[in-house]
């Protein structure tokens, strides 16, 4: 019984998307359309279609990556709600490497590419890890600041000094395309930065359970104190991670770049940073269920403008639901399983049944 | 006899099925000074919170000036004239004296009318000679006048019955004669003092009467006057008191393993904790530490062990200098091990699992892991060997240390801190929290490291714990050590002399 | 800037920096008392957009501008309510709680916006206009400033220093800073620290929707999404910088306003230079002022711990 009880708290972020979706349901509702019909053309268009698939595939690859970007720390106990501007600035530094550098075989130039849209991003977590670690100050706000001024910067550079000749957007050249990641699915847009990220999302769980790192980054997260009492040197540690996270953050943006736009576009991210920390909670802080978490999340949008095609919906509405289940998932926390409770609760539960009797017990043979 | 102003009639409190109080009879006569005494776990804070309507009593009735009542909640009991000063105080430090005071009372209205407050507060100190400013904020005021302030809290809402918890434990030695002549003038003008205490010159000092509790009974109540301390002691715990002495055996101590000289240091706050602290153990000793809280023994144990960087001094472990390096270095290289005073912020992580917890200070050298990957099957091993030898009581290896009693997490810490073959061991405050069988546990395990040819530094606020195990003891107050002496060269006087800051002759 | 020498462009420049500046008032001034009650407020973003969403649905569904204050309000103390019953109620992650209604509330309102406004999104809704107070606007300069702005304004004028004398003067903002510092000494006062906090959050975020309520009400007179872009967080930088006192949120608001009127001025005064360049301006103004004056202040001692009542 107690194992069942566990299970049903396990599964808490699924109980906060269905609930979510069926409070959504009555937004759909009052927009006059059928949830069903809503959710299934979503659904369809998303997971069962050929190019719904791929469409939602693209997606995966940032929002996957954001998410990692937000769990890494977060098991730390910091809060990175700067994946945002790390993806913007992996997306510029990527995009100048691609631009700028003299021309090179595309197998030297693509990890450079790679590389320095990784090290964009880091600095963008570098910055509030250094003043978190060794100021003490508070990583959230000093990230959301850093989001706005990343976005502002590429805006900047992508509608100034790199913008493409008599562009009508602000936009930059185009990426030589032997500079282009590969495509996995043939005539789609979806491209190899997914793989990478599961890829990384094993990593990094293989890093958090086995490694002396995972170790030292969980006790920091647990017990900061503790963690230096065990001799973890806790702020390179907090600087270090921060890096790592913007380092991935940078890759999402990379990807965004070098996988599907080929150019540095001005908004490029419609706020993939931020659905990153839904997938995170989503997941339960868990790097395996990351990419699970991240392609439904990604299928929800994706789905969206066919669902809207479909069905004459508006696409917003998923922004709506989107919302909800987060707040669900939020929620969701507050409730912890407590195994001493519940035990000492099935123990009581179990001495009344002894004392009052069973009455539904099968009475003694012989009495038919 | 004079008055009743308050009785208590067979009070039993269960948590669960325990029984943390059973049958308490108890008499306070009004105007009186009334001591409860006993040990950890005895029922003193528990009978205490019940009189303060924190608790309700599952058998029994209360009596105040005679009828029968209940006490339901905090705010009934001040209503009723019951005052509580807790052992932490209730004061925000931000605020004011009068500020603090106004906090909580009932009918103020819309505006905040310090004026009344202020005016009443200095009237209030000036009858007690307390010497309070009502406009100061509390975070500039010593912890004497704090412990004043709250008295003043509850005098001003018209307590009758005040009551205290181990009151003089955060006082230093000079500040409880104030203490004490502050209660005398309490009695004087009326007022029905009840305190908690585990101390029998407090007692003799000052109390009318005393009910001595053991395991949640009553096993005594007496008139001080008619009685003494060895016989209060003995009624306390059940037996002579006798200084457990130890056999030491004839163990002799080798040579000089920590040294520690000039050692300067600040507490979190910026004030300066320690000022120029020497001392030196050898192997195969125990140096105790003695004092009253506060008075640097944290800031010294974070010092030798690497959590808190000396401002001036050198610390040395076999002749190499330490004295900044890091809390790895100090455990892997020089083996310092550390059973911390705070078990579960410092010495465990709650939320992790017994096996985790047992590799936290080791967990990246062999054989817990190897080249950055832990070995997940060694560190269970280990962890239950350890919980094997010594008597963790536990579900499974995976529990969250969380669950586990304190008596049983200090196992696991000592195990950790013990199995390393340490060259030092640096234990504060062990016992704190533990029942009797956990405490012998600690200090057999103390020994057997002493007996082993480790040096070991006990630190303790519990003379008696020092008494039983250490070789030398010295006594720190006000971030210096006033004094060392052995065991047999304790008295009382010199005892209470060193901690209240007299320092003796040849120290350092 | 040959704006310091004329009168006129003077008196724009201080009413554009004083227009800029009062939805980041509401909601910094709303953020103190949030936090002084020991509750990070990181939702005040998602009230202004909250406010903003229901002032415009307001005004387009009654007519008048006083429907949409009251439907701004209403809407932000809704969201309010979440984050109090996250924060407070559930007693996770304040800042988590926190993010979860900004991405709630930006997807609430633009889908609900379109489908509600839906074609007649652009159209100018009905809003508060300046009114002048006699004898008090005729005042050179300062007199067209501050008293010929519209009622928003002016109940921000009483907001400010009520929210202050709450705080300072009565027994509720003595419990409201003891609870944000010490919340057990309030506990065992009798004081129930979650009511307060539950009532320090609900106010909170229906100050910053009275921001979003200006936004829509008496500056642009329209809705679009996300229209509190970032507001929220600069307000919460002001709180920081102004030491979590009401005035001191004032005075921060009224320099980035300051700041953002600057940025602006310059804008049109060098369309060479590119925008961006501008509209970093606050933002880098808050984080370095944050870099440099935050190690020097503390924030209440007890903000984001959940409290639970210790002991057996």
């Amino acid at each position: 019984m107690l194992t069942a009880i566990r299970y049903f708290y396990l599964l808490r972020p699924i109980w906060a998307v269905l609930i979510a979706l069926f409070v959504g349901s009555g937004l759909i509702l009052i927009a006059g359309v059928s949830p069903i019909t809503a959710y299934v053309e979503l659904f369809k268009g998303a997971f069962l279609d050929y190019w719904g698939l791929a469409g939602t595939l693209v997606k995966t690859s940032p929002i996957l990556l954001a998410g990692l970007a937000v769990i890494l720390p977060l098991r730390a106990g910091l809060l990175n709600i700067g994946a945002e501007g790390q993806i913007y600035m992996g997306g510029l530094f990527s995009a100048m490497a691609a631009l700028l550098l003299p021309e090179m075989s595309a197998l030297i130039l693509v990890p450079i590419c790679v590389l320095a849209g990784a090290l964009g991003g880091g600095l963008w977590g570098l910055i509030p890890g250094y003043l978190k670690a060794y100021h003490g100050m508070n990583e959230v706000i000093l990230t959301i600041l850093l989001n706005f001024i990343a976005i502002n910067i590429v805006s900047y550079v992508a509608g100034g000094p790199m913008m493409q000749e008599g562009a009508p957007y602000p936009y930059s050249e185009e990426i030589r395309q032997e500079l282009w990641l590969p495509w996995i699915m043939n005539g789609t847009d979806a491209h190899a930065g997914v793989i990478v990220g599961v890829a990384l999302a094993m990593v990094m769980f293989f890093v958090l359970k086995y490694s002396t790192i995972g170790f030292a980054l969980d006790t920091i997260g647990k017990n900061a104190t503790a963690a230096q009492y065990a001799g973890v040197p806790v702020k390179p540690y907090i600087v270090g991670v921060m890096f790592a996270a913007g380092a991935l953050g940078g890759l999402a943006g990379t990807f965004e770049v070098l996988g599907l736009k080929y150019r540095l576009y001005h908004h490029f991210s419609p706020g993939y940073g931020f659905d990153g920390i839904v997938v995170a909670f989503l997941a339960s802080v868990n790097p395996l269920i990351a990419p699970i978490a991240a392609f439904f999340l990604s299928g929800l949008k994706a789905g969206a403008l066919v669902m809207q095609r479909a069905v004459g919906l508006e696409s917003t509405v998923i922004e709506a639901i989107q919302g909800l289940v987060i707040i669900f998932v939020a929620a969701s926390l507050g409730f912890k399983y407590n195994a001493t409770k519940w035990s000492q609760f099935l123990l009581r539960r179990r001495k009344l049944d002894a004392e009052v009797g069973d009455t539904f017990a099968k009475t003694p043979k012989g009495d038919e | 006899m004079s008055e009743l102003v308050l009785k208590l009639d067979g009070i039993a409190k269960l948590f669960g099925d325990f029984r943390a109080l059973d049958g308490v009879h108890m008499e306070i006569e009004r105007g009186s000074i009334h001591a409860i005494l006993g040990e950890n776990g005895a029922g003193k804070t528990t009978l205490m919170n019940i009189l303060f309507g924190l608790y309700q009593p599952e058998e029994g009735e209360i009596s105040l000036n005679g009828k029968v009542t209940k006490i339901p909640s905090p705010r009934i009991a001040m209503e009723m004239g019951i005052g509580m000063i807790h052992q932490h105080f209730m004061l925000v430090d931000t605020l004011t004296v009068a500020e603090n005071v106004a906090l909580g009372l009932p009918d103020q209205g819309a505006k905040l009318d310090l004026g009344r407050i202020v005016k009443r507060l200095a009237e209030l100190s000036e009858e007690y000679q307390f010497d309070i400013d009502p406009h100061e904020e509390v975070w500039k005021l010593p912890i004497g006048m704090r412990q004043r302030v709250e008295i003043l809290k509850v005098l001003f809402r018209d307590a009758d019955i005040i009551i205290l918890d181990e009151p003089t434990s955060v006082l230093a030695p000079n500040e409880i004669s104030n203490f004490l002549d502050g209660m005398a003038r309490l009695r004087a003008a009326g007022k029905t003092v009840i305190f908690i205490t585990h101390k029998l010159d407090e007692v003799e000092a000052i109390a009318d009467n005393v009910t001595i509790m053991q395991h949640g009974k009553v096993s005594a109540e007496v008139r001080v006057v008619e009685s003494d301390a060895r016989e209060m002691a003995r009624l306390m715990v059940g037996r002579e008191i006798v200084h457990d002495v130890v056999d030491r055996g004839d163990q002799k101590p080798g040579d000089i393993v920590l040294k520690a000289s000039g050692l300067r240091a600040r507490d979190n706050r910026g004030i300066e904790a320690l000022k120029g602290v020497s001392l030196e153990i050898r192997a195969g000793e125990v140096l105790g530490i003695a004092g009253v809280d506060g008075n640097g023994q944290a800031e010294l144990s974070e010092v030798i062990t690497g959590l808190l960087d000396p401002e001036a001094g050198t610390i040395t472990v076999d002749g190499e200098d330490i004295t900044h390096k890091s809390v790895y270095a100090r455990r892997h290289t020089h083996h310092v091990s550390y059973v911390p005073e705070d078990r579960h912020h410092t010495g465990l992580v709650l939320d992790f699992s017994i096996a985790q917890n047992s590799m936290l200070r080791d967990f990246r050298i062999p054989p817990f892991s190897r080249k950055g990957v832990i070995n997940t099957s060694k560190v269970r091993e280990k962890a239950k060997d350890w919980v094997d030898r010594y008597d963790v009581r536990m579900r499974n290896i995976d529990q969250h240390v969380r669950f586990l009693s304190g008596g049983n997490q200090q196992k696991l810490i000592f195990a950790r801190e013990v199995e390393c073959d340490p060259r030092v061991l640096v234990v504060m405050q062990p016992c704190k929290g533990l029942d009797v069988g956990a405490i012998e546990a600690v200090q057999r395990t103390v020994m057997a490291e002493r007996a082993n040819c480790k040096a070991v530094l006990y630190i303790s606020t519990e003379l008696e714990h020092i008494m039983t195990v250490a070789d030398r003891i010295a006594v720190m107050c006000a971030g210096e050590i006033t004094g060392i002496l052995t065991p047999d060269e304790v008295t009382d006087e010199r005892i209470g002399a060193l901690m209240g800051g007299i320092k003796e002759e040849g120290v350092a | 800037m040959d704006f310091l020498l004329d009168a006129q462009a003077m008196t724009d420049f201080l009413s554009t920096s004083l227009r800029l500046s009062i939805p980041i008032i509401f909601a910094a001034v709303g953020g103190v008392i949030s936090e002084r009650s020991g509750v990070f407020n990181i939702a005040l973003e998602g009230c202004i957009l909250g406010g903003a969403f229901g002032a415009a649905v307001g005004a387009y569904l009654t007519g008048t501008p006083f429907g949409g204050l009251f439907f701004g309000l209403a809407v932000a103390s809704f969201a309010g309510i979440i984050l109090a019953a996250l924060a407070v109620g559930l007693a996770i992650n304040q800042l988590v709680a926190g993010i979860a209604i900004n991405i709630l509330m930006i997807g609430l309102t633009s889908y609900l916006a379109r489908l509600i406004l839906g074609a007649d999104a652009t159209s100018t809704l009905p809003g508060f206009s300046p009114i002048a107070i006699p004898l008090l606007s005729s005042i050179p300069i300062l007199g067209k400033v501050l008293f010929t702005q519209d009622l928003l304004t002016y109940l921000m004028y009483l907001l400010v220093p009520l929210t202050w004398w709450v705080i300072y003067r009565t027994p509720w903002g003595l419990n409201l800073r003891a609870i944000g510092d010490y919340p057990v000494a309030a506990d065992s006062a009798g004081i129930s620290v979650s009511r307060v906090r539950l009532y320090a959050v609900l106010i909170s975020c229906a100050m910053a929707g009275l921001g979003g309520c200006y936004l829509v009400l008496s500056q642009v007179f329209v809705f679009t999404e996300n229209m509190s872009a970032g507001k929220g967080f600069i307000a919460l930088a002001a709180l920081i910088l102004g030491r979590w006192n009401p005035i001191g949120a004032l005075l921060a608001c009224l320099f980035f306003g300051m700041s953002d009127a600057l940025q602006l001025r310059l804008q049109f005064g060098s369309p060479d230079v590119p925008y961006q360049l501008f509209s970093m301006v606050p933002y880098i103004a808050s984080f370095l002022a944050l870099v440099i004056f935050a190690g020097k202040v503390r924030p209440p001692a007890a903000i984001g711990i959940k409290y639970e009542r210790g002991g057996k």
